[in-house]
């Protein structure tokens, strides 16, 4: 197994790195003007990003398929969300869609 | 303590004050099978809470846990968890107004749920706050979870019981719908995702979703100039 000062160092280079993809965008902000079709695109970006992890992680665990459960679960969360429940209730459905599934065997 | 307490709840309203809280709770719970997990590889103690104050984002420790625990190497576990985190880059383009006062706090703070909630508000004040009070939530109950994960060990690590694994993506569609009522938006969003998917099977864990980005390629190719939220 990994020695202590490995995963320190090991922690430390990933938290950097991690920083610093978050920080350039606030820290350049300060420096030069973000035009606000440049700024619209980022927000865009993020939508996107965003958008590709939630279908990603309803479908799979890392690289396998994570179940029919999850994906029903989230499935009615899209539905509630688009016919604008409120967040507790989206949030609640699509666990316990996925939890009640997961308890009958799904 | 108390009274701070009320004036965030009264500027916030008790609605949003309440979701955030719901989300944190869901992302504590994740956090205790992060920490349980982590200990449970062989990982020593402190690693979950080192790992959760340093780097503060949960699908790159999950990773960075899962390649360690599985005997590989350290340097290839620092790279899987920057490619996972390099979609970071432009959540702080996109939210660089919004923690100019605290940019260094504001990008340390910037994860994905924070980032959800903060963008899912027009207004700037309300954003700024959101964004700040969310993140300082999340910080602490991620800690605490992993803490409480590490001492209960293998007590509690399947969530998937709960259909905690479900709420995660709910979540983040529950924040972003409001900017996916914009047609533009949605579509390029849309097909994303398509193609996040299609190469997840392909790739190292989590780094399909910044292929994602390719969809921009079709906004020059998209009628209407006007701006999407």
């Amino acid at each position: 197994m990994i020695s202590a000062p490995v995963l320190i160092a090991s922690a430390v280079l990933l938290g950097l790195g991690t920083f610093a993809f978050r920080a350039v965008g606030p820290l350049l902000h300060a420096r030069i003007r973000v035009s606000p079709s440049v700024q619209s695109l980022m927000s865009m970006s993020a939508t996107v990003l965003l958008v590709a992890l939630a279908a990603t992680a309803a479908i799979f665990d890392g690289s396998s398929p994570a179940g029919w459960a999850r994906v029903s679960g989230v499935a009615v969360a899209v539905v509630l969300a688009w016919r604008r429940a409120p967040f507790v209730v989206i949030v609640l459905a699509a666990a316990g869609t996925a939890a009640g599934l997961r308890a009958l065997g799904v | 303590m108390r009274a701070a307490w009320r004036d965030l709840s009264e500027r916030l309203g008790p609605g949003t004050l309440r979701d955030i809280l719901l989300v944190n709770l869901a992302v504590g719970i994740v956090g205790v099978s992060y920490g349980a997990i982590t200990v449970g590889d062989g990982l020593p103690l402190w690693a979950p809470n080192l790992m959760s104050i340093v780097v503060l984002g949960g699908a790159s420790q999950f990773l960075f846990t899962g390649i360690i625990g599985a005997g590989g190497s350290p340097v290839a576990a620092v790279l899987a968890g920057l490619l996972v985190n390099a979609r970071h880059l432009p959540f702080g383009f996109a939210l660089a107004d919004t923690v100019k006062n605290r940019p260094v706090l504001g990008s340390y703070l910037m994860i994905d749920e924070v980032v959800a909630f903060a963008l899912s508000e027009k207004d700037p004040v309300r954003r700024r706050l959101v964004f700040f009070t969310c993140g300082a939530c999340l910080w602490v109950f991620w800690n605490i979870g992993s803490l409480l994960g590490g001492l209960l060990g293998n007590a509690i690590t399947d969530t998937d019981t709960f259909g905690l694994d479900a709420a995660f993506p709910a979540v983040l569609v529950a924040l972003v719908m409001p900017a996916l009522r914009d047609r533009r938006t949605r579509t390029l969003a849309l097909v994303g995702a398509v193609v996040a998917v299609a190469v997840t099977p392909l790739l190292p864990a989590g780094t399909a979703v910044l292929l994602a980005l390719a969809a921009l390629a079709l906004l020059p190719l998209m009628r209407g100039a006007g701006e999407a939220s």
